[in-house]
C-alpha cells in the first residue's frame, strides 16, 4: 500500500489572543525528524513544549532513508520504534561492485543478541508520520502546524518569537529555543550566523522507482557500473515496493534536464534491464555541502540536525546525527530547567555534538572524495584501490562508498569520569550503552528512566537522595551471559548512565562517594 | 624521531632497481601510473606505520635543489 499524505489542521493557539506574549519553557522550531524527537523527549520527560512547523503535512518525497541501530534505540526510548521497525526494511549487508563485478561485501551487525537491526530503511514521510502520531498522543506537546517563525529576538532571560499563521501573527516567548528548521534554517539566518564548510560540485540524481524486483534487501553500491558509464550508482530498498536509485551525474549535469522523465527512464532501464517494468515515484537532482555552525549553542538558542550541520548522504549521517543531537540535548535542557544543573551544562551539548558533527563531516567528506575524485591523481589511487580490492583485504578496507552511521563516542567529554578500575572491554565513559538480551527483555529497557545506575550482582546498592534510578542484573537475569561479557562485568560491577544511555562512570566495586561525584560532574557542576 | 630507513635496505640494491624499471618497460604512461599507484598502496600498507608514511611523503615531496 502506498503512502497517503496526512493533512494536519491549523488550530489557532490561545497564545494568539493573549494580552501579553505568553512565556514558554521550551519552543522547538521545525517538525522534521529532529524537532519531533526533541519535542517528544521533552514532553515524555514531563515538560510542556511548543513545537512550531510551517507546513501542514510531512516530508514531501522520501528524502532521508536509512535509520541506524542507535537511532532506533533512541526512537524506542521515545516510544515509537515499533511502527518504524515494522514498516521499515531491515538490512545489514552492503555490497560494493566495480564494473560488473562484486569486489566486497560487509555486514554491519555480524553478532546476534541485539534488539534492533543495523539499519532500517524507511521513507522520511513514513518516519515523520509515526513521530507525529507519537507527538499528538502526548498532552504536554503543543504541536502547531502552519506556524512559521518570522522573527527571533534573543534577550538575556528569554527569546522572543513572532509566529505567522493563516489567522495572523502573534508573539510568544521562550526560555529556550531549539532550532531544528533544516539545512536552510531560517533561525540561523535570523541570528546572522555563518554556516561554513566545503561545497561539492558533483550532481546526483535520486530516482525512487516502484517495481516488483528480485534484488535482496542489501545496500548495493557500484563504482563505474556497465549501465552508468564512468560514474557511481547506489541502490536501496524501501517499503511499498519502492527502490531508491542514486546516480552520480558529474559536475556539468544540468539539474533541470536531468529531472525530465525522458532522461531518467532510460538511465533506470539501462540499470534494470529492458524487461523490468517500473514507475517513477519521485525524482530529485541534488548537490551537497559539508558544513556546520561554529557553535551549536547561541545563548538561549540551540541548533540541532541539518540546521546545525550538513553532510553528504553517503553514510546516512544526516537524520541519524540529528536525532542523536536531540537525544544529547533534551536531558540537559531538562536538568537546567529543573535546577539540577547550571546552564553551562548546555555548553557540553556543543562540545559533544560539535565533536560528533566534525566526525560525521570527516567521514562524509572522505567518502565523497573517494566516490568523486577531485583530480587525476586521486582518481588513479581510487581506481588502484578498486582493482586491488578483490584480491587484497587491506584494499577492501580502503574502499569508501560511505562509512555508515554509528553512534559517536564522546571520548573527550567534560561530563565523563575517567576509569580508575581496569576494564578489559565494555563501553568506556563517554560511550553509548550496548544492548544485550536478558531473561526478561532487553538491557536498554532498564535505561529509560533518567540517570540510572546499572549494578551487576545479586544485591543492588542504594543511593539515597540522588535522582538516580537503580537497575540490577544478576547472573540469573543474564542466561546467555552477553550482558556480563559486553560490559566486562563481574558481581559488584556498576555503570552509571546518563539519561541518553551514555556511560558517565563505571567501577568494579560500588562506591557511593565516587558515584555522587560522577553524577555531579555529568550535571556540568565541574564545567 | 626519524623512523624512515635511510641506509640501503636491500642486499642487492641494483637488482631491486632493475626489477622496478623492468616492470614498467612495456607500459604506456597510464598503465605505468596505475602500477605505481598500486605499488604505493601495497607497500604502504605493508609498512603500516603512519609516521613512516608521513616521513616518506615529506621526503618524496621535498623540492629538488
Amino acid at each position: 500500500m502506498g503512502f497517503v499524505y496526512p493533512q494536519y489542521e491549523f488550530r489557532p493557539s490561545a497564545d494568539s489572543a493573549a494580552a501579553q506574549p505568553v512565556r514558554h519553557a521550551v519552543v522547538v522550531i521545525g517538525a522534521g525528524p529532529v524537532g519531533l524527537a526533541t519535542a517528544i523527549d521533552l514532553a515524555q520527560s514531563g515538560r510542556r513544549v511548543v513545537l512550531l512547523d510551517d507546513d501542514t503535512s510531512v516530508s514531501h518525497g522520501s528524502r532521508g532513508l536509512c535509520y541506524a541501530k542507535r537511532t532506533l534505540e533512541i526512537f524506542d526510548r521515545l516510544g515509537c520504534a515499533a511502527p518504524i521497525v515494522a514498516k521499515g526494511v531491515t538490512w545489514q549487508v552492503g555490497k560494493v561492485f566495480h564494473g560488473p563485478k562484486q569486489i566486497y561485501a560487509f555486514d554491519l551487525l555480524p553478532e546476534g543478541g541485539h534488539r534492533f537491526p543495523a539499519f532500517v530503511n524507511l521513507q522520511q514521510y513514513w518516519l515523520e508520520k509515526f513521530l507525529v502520531d507519537r507527538a499528538l498522543s502526548l498532552p504536554n506537546l503543543d504541536l502547531r502546524f502552519a506556524s512559521r517563525v518570522s522573527a527571533l529576538e534573543p534577550h538575556a532571560d528569554h527569546v522572543g518569537l513572532d509566529v505567522e499563521t493563516p489567522a495572523g501573527k502573534y508573539r510568544i516567548e521562550a526560555e529556550w529555543v531549539v532550532a531544528c528548521d533544516g539545512a536552510r534554517s531560517p533561525a540561523r539566518k535570523m541570528l546572522g550566523l555563518d554556516f561554513k564548510g566545503r561545497v561539492f560540485e558533483d550532481r546526483f540524481l535520486i530516482a525512487d522507482v516502484r517495481m516488483q524486483a528480485e534484488f535482496p534487501t542489501e545496500r548495493w553500491f557500484w563504482f563505474e557500473p556497465p549501465f552508468h558509464e564512468g560514474e557511481s550508482t547506489l541502490l536501496h530498498k524501501q517499503p511499498d515496493d519502492l527502490w531508491r536509485i542514486d546516480f552520480q551525474l558529474g559536475a556539468n549535469a544540468d539539474p533541470q534536464t536531468e529531472k525530465e522523465p525522458a532522461r531518467v527512464i532510460p538511465r533506470v532501464q539501462a540499470m534494470l534491464g529492458p524487461d523490468v517494468a517500473f514507475e517513477l515515484e519521485w525524482v530529485s537532482v541534488y548537490t551537497f555541502q559539508c558544513r556546520r555552525l561554529e557553535r551549536l549553542r547561541h545563548g538561549r538558542v540551540l541548533f540541532a540536525g541539518d540546521a546545525a550541520h550538513q553532510v553528504s548522504p553517503f553514510g546516512a549521517r544526516g537524520a541519524n546525527s540529528g536525532v542523536q543531537d536531540a537525544d544529547n540535548l533534551v536531558w540537559k535542557l531538562c536538568a537546567v530547567l529543573d535546577g539540577h544543573a547550571p546552564a553551562a551544562l548546555l555548553d557540553s551539548y556543543d562540545a559533544e555534538r560539535g565533536a560528533a558533527a566534525d566526525e560525521n563531516i570527516g567521514h562524509s567528506t572522505r567518502a565523497t572524495d573517494f566516490i568523486t575524485p577531485k583530480n587525476a591523481a586521486a582518481r588513479l589511487f581510487r581506481d588502484a584501490v578498486l582493482e586491488l580490492a578483490p584480491h587484497h583485504a587491506f584494499a577492501r578496507r580502503l574502499v569508501n562508498s560511505g562509512r555508515l552511521s554509528q553512534a559517536t563516542h564522546y571520548s573527550a567529554s567534560p561530563l565523563s569520569t575517567p576509569d580508575i578500575d581496569v576494564f578489559k572491554g565494555g563501553p568506556a565513559p563517554g560511550s553509548p550503552a550496548l544492548d544485550a538480551p536478558l531473561k526478561d527483555g532487553w538491557l536498554l529497557d532498564l535505561l529509560k528512566g533518567g540517570f540510572t545506575l546499572l549494578a551487576f550482582g545479586e544485591t543492588a546498592p542504594e543511593l539515597p537522595d540522588l535522582p538516580i534510578a537503580i537497575a540490577a542484573i544478576s547472573e540469573a537475569d543474564d542466561p546467555q551471559r552477553l550482558a556480563h561479557q559486553r560490559y566486562d562485568a563481574a558481581p559488584g560491577t556498576v555503570y552509571l548512565f546518563r539519561p541518553d544511555q551514555y556511560v558517565c562512570c563505571r567501577l568494579k566495586r560500588f562506591d557511593a562517594t565516587a558515584i555522587r561525584s560522577a553524577y555531579a560532574r555529568a550535571c556540568g557542576k565541574e564545567m | 624521531m626519524a623512523k624512515l630507513r635511510d641506509e640501503s635496505g636491500f642486499a642487492d640494491a641494483d637488482a631491486f632497481y632493475a626489477k622496478l624499471v623492468e616492470a614498467h618497460r612495456d607500459l604506456d604512461d597510464a598503465a605505468s601510473a596505475k602500477l605505481n599507484a598500486k605499488l604505493v598502496l601495497l607497500l604502504a600498507n605493508h609498512i603500516g606505520d603512519i609516521d613512516v608514511v608521513d616521513e616518506a611523503l615529506a621526503a618524496a615531496g621535498r623540492p629538488v635543489r
